[in-house]
């Protein structure tokens, strides 16, 4: 049975995105808002870290861009997020791979993973 | 001060706000409240409406005198109000619940914060520590507590360690995020004093 505490917030965890695991390649479209006006941005890395449960439930992308890398954090339930595309299935044997951050180039990506 | 109702904290969880940041909230569940009393100017000295809730398995006999012809409610809190305001309208009976509240009202949480025990200076006063290694044994100790002969005596009012907390806290100003009737739940912004299950008296600001 679910607590009081989740059933408050039942209502806002969102049903529509795909199954996130960590390794995986993923594209966030998040609407942003500029002045009045209200776009959408898309950012592509692997997920480096999954964290929390419920409505708390956040991914940590990361990607190398131009050189430098880059980590955003998105709360996964966010309405701010418009969808989230999985590009590709990486293998991954923890839920935080600390350890791409010290990797550099090919050795930077996982293995692929076959989903059945 | 003016009025507001009894409830019992939940727990803490957290929401989503309409411009998608997470919110960290206090559900409070607020069964309907009954006015139970009324203190008034001229035979009190001051305006204030006594609210009941919960349900009393037992009631001592001078209990049950008060309460006579009113639900047999367990706790009964006081909000005083403004004398100007005379009773504003409450009278005995009549029963108040959630939708006194509305989302964006600010209110002051009052309840009893958990206790901490006998706590030493660094918990209870926010005391620095002293160095932990290079021969030093003042790891956790209080420092000085004052000066010598003069003034001979340690001022009132100094840091000590000893209980902390199992007090009533109350904490101002905080926001309503959202009502729930339904559930008669309310949800605060931020912390809330006092352990789960906790009585806490929600005051309209």
């Amino acid at each position: 049975m679910p607590t009081l505490l989740e059933e408050i917030t039942a209502d806002q965890i969102r049903t529509d995105l795909p199954e996130l695991a960590s390794g995986d390649t993923v594209r966030v479209h998040l609407r942003v808002v500029e002045g009045n006006r209200e776009r959408i941005q898309v950012f592509e890395g692997t997920i480096m870290r999954l964290r929390g449960g419920g409505i708390t439930r956040s991914i940590t992308v990361r990607s190398v861009r131009s050189g430098v890398g880059v980590e955003r954090t998105f709360k996964v339930n966010s309405p701010r997020i418009e969808k989230i595309e999985v590009v590709r299935h990486g293998q991954a044997r923890r839920a935080q791979l600390y350890f791409l951050r010290k990797r550099v180039g090919k050795a930077a990506s996982l293995r692929e993973r076959r989903v059945s | 001060m003016s009025i507001g109702l009894i409830g019992r904290k939940v727990g803490m969880t957290q929401v989503f706000a309409e411009d998608g940041t997470l919110v960290p909230v206090s559900v409070v569940a607020i069964e309907p409240n009954t006015v139970t009393g009324l203190r008034t100017r001229e035979r009190d000295g001051y305006t204030a409406v006594q609210l009941g809730s919960g349900v009393a398995k037992r009631l001592t006999r001078p209990r049950a005198g008060q309460l006579k012809g009113l639900p047999r409610v367990r706790d009964t809190r006081e909000f005083r109000l403004d004398d100007g305001d005379g009773m504003a309208g409450y009278e005995v009976g009549q029963t108040l619940d959630v939708t006194l509240f509305n989302a964006g009202d600010l209110v002051d949480v009052v309840g009893v914060s958990k206790g901490k025990g006998f706590a030493g200076t660094i918990k209870r006063h926010g005391f620095r520590r002293g160095p932990e290694t290079h021969g030093s044994d003042s790891h956790r100790q209080p420092g000085s507590i004052g000066a010598g002969t003069d003034p001979g005596k340690v001022l009132k009012g100094t840091g000590m360690a000893g209980h902390m907390g199992d007090a009533r806290t109350t904490v101002k100003k905080l926001t309503i995020v959202r009502t729930d009737p339904e559930r008669n739940l309310v949800l605060v912004k931020g912390a809330v004093p006092g352990a789960r299950n906790g009585l806490v008296m929600l005051r309209k600001v």
